[in-house]
């Protein structure tokens, strides 16, 4: 979130899609009831009307995967309407920008942006560039009128996107399109907030950051990045997800976002000379300049302190990829059902159910020589040697069952989706001989490293020379009980020497205060940068527990800690003219005071921009605006609308080319028939998607071995309009069989008005959801929805599209 | 009447939430049970579900846990809680948690209990078997590259960030590139 | 002291439910076992371990689709046919807050509260024991809100001086009902829409019988055989001329959970 959950109180318009804020994020609805009874309206956009909706004072139907479509026919609206904030655009954004004449889009080259290349399903994006002056500025129009602007340019790719275009796609009635852009383009006049609350509706399809791009250009546009009850919303959905994906446990970044070393960046320099943007622009403030002591800093925290400058402070240690090899989660498993992956650990989690094609996840378990699952409860990924259908005794893995601790049986952070990290406490011992996951590390730890000092073995030093100093040793070097506190100062850095930063003398030892205090030359240490401040010289900031809110908007600024340095509002400086000087007045986030900002930590303390020796607002890019035009996307620098992988058209009603072209294709490249897809296809006539409900938590883990809400929710279901239902001769509650090319399933079917058919070009499309809770080891509650979802994945994260896929649903026979 | 109690627990930096309930019981009804959690320890958490962060305040007695209820004094869910958050007393309370490390041999049908210390030094074998077999210091265009690409791992968005951080520590010293969780799904 | 009183304003659930959890979780109910019959809301009515529920209610009206979601559970009535009808003096009891309480000791199973219920409230445990919601009188008598009232995230459950969330009601501009009805509710509805569509009596009653038996019959039940006469009397004014349900004692060895 750019924003914070209480802060959705302060907004006047809130538009909830691609996600289900009342049903997975329920407590979330305190702040949106707070703000409707201020006379907030609440837009609910979801191909089935869910509990959200029913608190909506607006619902408008759409067809899973077309939300592009939805959205594009805002931006267009918009535009038409001059519903936009030019004096916002102007300073924040790049639309006043000047493209390179040569760039071409979809409207003039069917659906493709210029640059592709068939062949490679890559762009050249070469043209995708700005015109910029002898400096290496990006050449602008301020009054955003020149053809090769970016809003001019905007306005030509989305002026395709008209009313009967757009409605002959989503399948949403033009009345309610039309009523869902005119009150959320209201929020373009000052003093009027919008906010979108968005989650995996979004992100799990084949345009899923595209998705994300077009509601941003919105944001943008109406002028509500940055200000009090605005932004731009992910809610996450789960406890530390953002935590866990701060601290980087993903395959292409390093904690705080630092991207993982690859081959050709040989060593330390090389590392910092590509991976730092630059920017001629003196105005631009350009953070991840700093880049160079964040890597350093974390690699003071990863290895011995004794490697030196010389040695590049360990960088050897630390793995790295080749050039363009994506060990995304997709690859992960296509490799491991290939038998390319040996030994395998899954940590907290049930790919079996929630990996996407769970078939193909659950073969690929079978492949494996050993796997360790660490868990609470049983699960269908420790037990898939047991599962449907599985011969036991033809299975070679050998399974290792570790049990953890819950919740609150340890003590540690973790941070929320407002980016607060808050830290709980250790109620009770972990029940029986279970154990707190930082134990069974700091064994893993120590076994692996003795194993190593006493017989060698494969390049032991990133082992060898990893720092891990984390409590009292033993005689035997091993820390007996590992301090956690230890690890989150660790984490926030410290400083390795005497050293004298912005006028301050601090001692080796010493935390280090935030990241502008640290170093490149390895004298300052940070595990994570973006956490540098949560505990330093004033304690362990993420246990605070002020209630003190002298911003009346619900800041908070005493309670937990939140990154990065406790910005509550991220972009918070164009919440303010040039003046500094807050564009709402009521709910002001920062103000400029003549000599200081007040409020919230604003982006950058630099000066208003009407004054020299600023720097543009939107610090972490190299312009320093954001980025209505976003070459950085593979699939283009505007969204475009494109069809799910599988769809229920033959065509893309707005072009010849039907899914996103730079998306990797799985079924074309590896040819195996676990990865197939049928679009348009009589066998799956009918759209499906998945879901999560309120009683259930991810694949149910933690929510079907907890009697009180499977009881709530006790059977997979899938629900299904009456028109559908009366087709197929299907009566509510009885059980019917749900499948798609890779897989089936069997749920109770619920038939509800919640869903209603769409007329799609022309014709009746129907669509259906399930939720993806259940699982086998859960007996007679049925299995999860993912054994019918595709392998394929969004072009620029490869996050599965499981929200829109093909299926058939029929009476069991 | 004010409902909610306040400033049960005045926390600041690393100090213990706990503290004893300070209720003041009316005089005895006939028929009231006696309040349940009177003399109960209290200690704060967050909730382990979603990511919206709600306080809790987990009543103990006796070393266990004998109710979770929201914390009146969290800015964000000011005691209240859904229906999961209500429910994780029954994460303790709970049949089904497993508390034994299991292992499972090749061909094997069932689990079996086995202790910490031999399963532990099974997996530290393995994993090392496994990463000196397939370790590759150069890859095949000759640049020094120091993985292993026979290993992976997925999770967890369930983890304290002191233990996302170790995590990723561990496995990244380990040489693994295959490092996946929830977010990318 | 004054009545106190739960509102409940179906326009502010979500149906997410924690006050089903967080009463169970309270009074340590155990899990139904359940099984899922075309619609989310599990167990489809109260049960013995369930004392309040969400309905989920799917309408639609001159083309507009509403679904509306309502908390059931005993609405602790001024006029309690429960309490009239109770043959044990003790099993219920009203507190001096106005609620309704039960005790299981007390509790003769003689099911004729079920009967006196306008709203089909009353359960009975594995024991033949009345349950229901009790509004939590052991938080309530030590100054805490109910459980559920405690744990609802969007304040459509509020529990306090009835005659103050009586005048707040009155500014929402929704329909209040049960002020009135049974000498007045200590459990009311904000209702956006009419009551029928909720599935509430428009105008709650207490059948006739029961006043037959609370003003009549059961003050002769000192004189113990009278008594005995007036309680098959009412059975059959109230059940009708046939046994109690064949549960009603079939199950008495069964361990059920414990209870105040």
């Amino acid at each position: 979130m750019t924003n914070h959950w209480i802060d959705i109180r302060n907004s006047d318009i809130i538009l909830i899609m691609g996600s289900n804020a009342a049903e997975n994020h329920p407590i979330s609805f305190r702040y949106i009831l707070e703000a409707r009874e201020k006379g907030a309206k609440l837009i609910s956009v979801d191909p089935r009307f869910t509990r959200t909706s029913a608190s909506a004072d607006l619902y408008a139907p759409l067809r899973s995967g077309t939300d592009i479509a939805f959205l594009g026919g805002m931006i267009n609206y918009i535009i038409e309407n001059k519903l936009y904030q030019s004096e916002y655009l102007l300073l924040n954004t790049n639309a006043t920008f000047l493209v390179k004449p040569d760039f071409k889009m979809p409207g003039e080259l069917d659906g493709l942006f210029s640059g592709y290349d068939a062949k490679k399903r890559r762009y050249d994006k070469s043209s995708w560039g700005f015109q910029r002056d002898s400096r290496g500025v990006p050449k602008s129009d301020p009054s955003m009128s020149d053809p090769n602007s970016v809003l001019q340019l905007l306005k030509k790719q989305f002026s395709r996107y008209d009313l009967q275009t757009v409605s002959s796609i989503t399948g949403t009635p033009q009345e309610k399109l039309t009523e869902v852009y005119k009150i959320y383009g209201s929020s373009g006049q000052a003093g009027r907030a919008a906010t979108i609350m968005y989650a995996m509706g979004w992100t799990q399809h084949t345009v899923g950051t595209q998705n994300i791009r077009t509601m941003a250009i919105i944001q943008l546009l109406l002028g509500n990045i940055g200000i009090a009850g605005g932004g731009v919303n992910a809610l996450r959905g789960e406890s530390n997800v953002q935590g866990s994906t701060d601290h980087c446990l993903l395959f292409h970044i390093l904690p705080g976002y630092l991207p993982t070393p690859k081959s050709s960046w040989n060593d330390l320099a090389t590392y910092i000379k590509k991976s730092t943007p630059t920017t001629n622009d003196p105005e631009s403030a350009n953070w991840w300049s700093n880049r160079n002591k964040y890597i350093v800093s974390l690699l003071r925290a990863h290895f011995d302190s004794n490697l030196t400058a010389a040695e590049d402070f360990g960088y050897e240690l630390l793995p790295k990829l080749d050039d363009g090899q994506n060990a995304s989660w997709l690859m992960l498993f296509d490799r491991m059902f290939r038998g390319d992956i040996r030994g395998f650990f899954a940590w907290g989690q049930n790919p079996a159910c929630s990996g996407s094609n769970a078939n193909k996840v659950r073969d690929a378990l079978a492949k494996l020589d050993w796997l360790v699952s660490v868990n609470l409860f049983d699960n269908e990924t420790a037990s898939f040697w047991k599962g449907p259908g599985v011969d036991s005794a033809s299975i070679d893995t050998e399974v290792f069952f570790l049990p953890a601790a819950v919740s609150f049986e340890k003590e540690g952070s973790i941070t929320n989706s407002g980016r607060w990290a808050q830290w709980r406490y250790q109620a009770v011992a972990p029940l029986g001989n279970s154990r707190h996951d930082s134990a069974m590390m700091n064994e893993l730890y120590y076994r692996v490293a003795e194993l190593y000092r006493q017989e060698g073995g494969a390049f032991p030093d990133p082992i060898t020379r990893l720092s891990w100093d984390y409590g009292f040793k033993g005689i035997d070097g091993k820390i007996q009980h590992l301090d956690i506190h230890a690890v989150a100062k660790e984490i926030n850095g410290y400083f390795l020497a005497d050293k004298v930063v912005k006028g301050k003398q601090f001692k080796k030892g010493d935390l280090v205060p935030s990241f502008a205090f640290l170093q490149a030359d390895g004298s300052t240490s940070s595990g994570n940068w973006l956490y540098c401040q949560s505990y330093n010289g004033s304690g362990n900031n993420m246990a605070r527990r002020s209630l003190k809110d002298p911003s009346g908007i619900g800041l908070y600024p005493e309670w937990s800690w939140c990154w990065p340095v406790n910005r509550r509002i991220l972009y918070n400086r164009a919440s303010v003219d040039a003046t500094g000087t807050p564009l709402d007045k009521r709910r002001p986030v920062i103000w400029w005071t003549g000599t200081k900002w007040k409020g919230d930590v604003p982006d950058g303390g630099w000066k208003p921009l009407d004054q020299a020796g600023t720097k543009k607002p939107f610090i972490m890019l190299p312009d320093g605006v954001a980025s209505i035009f976003g070459a950085k996307m593979k699939e283009g620098p505007f969204p475009e609308h494109y069809e799910p992988l599988e769809s229920p058209i033959a065509k893309n009603p707005l072009s010849g080319t039907r899914v996103n072209p730079a998306i990797k294709r799985f079924y074309e490249d590896g040819k195996l028939p676990v990865d197939i897809f049928y679009t348009d296809d009589k066998r799956f006539p009918f759209v499906a998607t998945t879901y999560r409900v309120t009683e259930h938590w991810q694949t149910g883990v933690m929510s079907r071995n907890t009697p009180w809400l499977l009881e709530m929710q006790p059977q997979s279901f899938v629900e299904l309009s009456p028109e559908l239902a009366g087709e197929l001769s299907i009566k509510n509650g009885e059980w019917v069989e749900i499948a798609s090319g890779r897989g089936k399933v069997d749920a109770v079917a619920i038939v509800t008005k919640r869903f209603q058919p769409f007329k799609v070009q022309g014709k009746t499309v129907h669509q259906v959801g399930l939720p993806w809770c259940y699982g086998w080891t859960t007996p007679n509650v049925g299995d999860s929805a993912n054994l019918l979802t595709p392998t394929i994945g969004d072009a620029n994260t490869m996050i599965p599209e499981t929200k829109a896929f093909m299926v058939n649903v029929k009476k069991r026979g | 009447m004010e409902l909610n109690r306040r400033g049960f627990l005045k926390l600041s930096g690393g100090a213990i939430g706990a503290s004893i309930v300070g209720i003041g019981l009316k005089p005895a009804q006939a028929y009231a049970a006696p309040l349940a959690i009177q003399y109960a320890r209290e200690t704060i958490t967050i909730c382990p579900y979603c990511a919206v962060g709600c306080g809790q305040i987990v009543h103990t007695q006796a070393s266990d846990v004998i109710n979770i209820e929201g914390d009146p004094d969290h800015p964000i869910n000011r005691g209240t809680l859904c229906s999961k958050g209500s429910s994780i007393y029954q994460l303790r309370h709970n049949k089904k948690r497993i508390t034994e490390p299991l292992y499972r041999a090749k061909g094997a049908k069932e689990w079996k209990p086995v202790s910490w210390d031999w399963a532990l030094d099974q997996i530290a074998r393995k994993l090392k078997a496994t990463r000196d077999a397939t370790f590759m210091t150069r890859n095949t265009r000759g640049q020094v590259v120091n993985r292993t690409d026979a290993i992976a791992s997925v999770g967890s968005a369930a983890l304290d960030n002191e233990e996302c951080y170790l995590f990723q520590k561990l496995l990244r010293s380990w040489g693994l590139v295959y490092i996946e969780h929830q977010a990318r799904i | 002291m004054a009545r106190k009183a739960f509102m409940i304003d179906s326009s502010r659930c979500t149906a997410c439910r924690s006050c089903q959890v967080a009463c169970k979780q309270w009074n340590k109910l155990p899990a139904d076992a359940a099984i899922n019959w075309g619609s989310y809301e599990n167990p489809p009515s109260l049960t013995a371990h369930l004392y309040n529920k969400i309905e989920f209610i799917e309408k639609e009206q001159d083309g507009k689709f509403k679904w509306l979601f309502l908390n059931q559970r005993c609405l602790h009535c001024g006029e309690a046919g429960c309490l009239k009808v109770c043959p044990s003096t003790g099993a219920l009891f009203r507190t001096e807050e106005g609620l309704i309480g039960f005790n299981k000791d007390k509790c003769i199973s003689c099911k004729y509260c079920v009967n006196g219920c306008p709203f089909d409230v009353p359960r009975y445990d594995a024991q033949g024991k009345i349950t229901k919601c009790h509004g939590c009188i052991d938080r309530v008598a030590a100054g805490l809100q109910p459980a559920c009232v405690k744990a609802c995230p969007t304040g459509s459950l509020k529990f306090g001086d009835r005659d103050k969330l009586i005048s707040e009601a009155e500014l929402t501009g929704l329909k209040l009902y049960g002020d009135k009805a049974l000498s007045g509710l200590g459990a009311m509805y904000l209702l956006e829409e009419k009551p029928q569509e909720y599935r509430l009596a428009e105008n709650p009653n207490i059948p006739q019988s029961i006043f037959l038996w609370k003003d009549v019959i059961k003050p002769l039940g000192i004189l113990g055989f009278w008594g005995a006469i007036g309680a098959v009397m009412l059975h059959y004014v109230t059940v009708g001329p046939k046994r109690p349900d064949e549960d009603d004692s079939s199950n008495q060895n069964q361990g059920g959970e414990k209870h105040e």
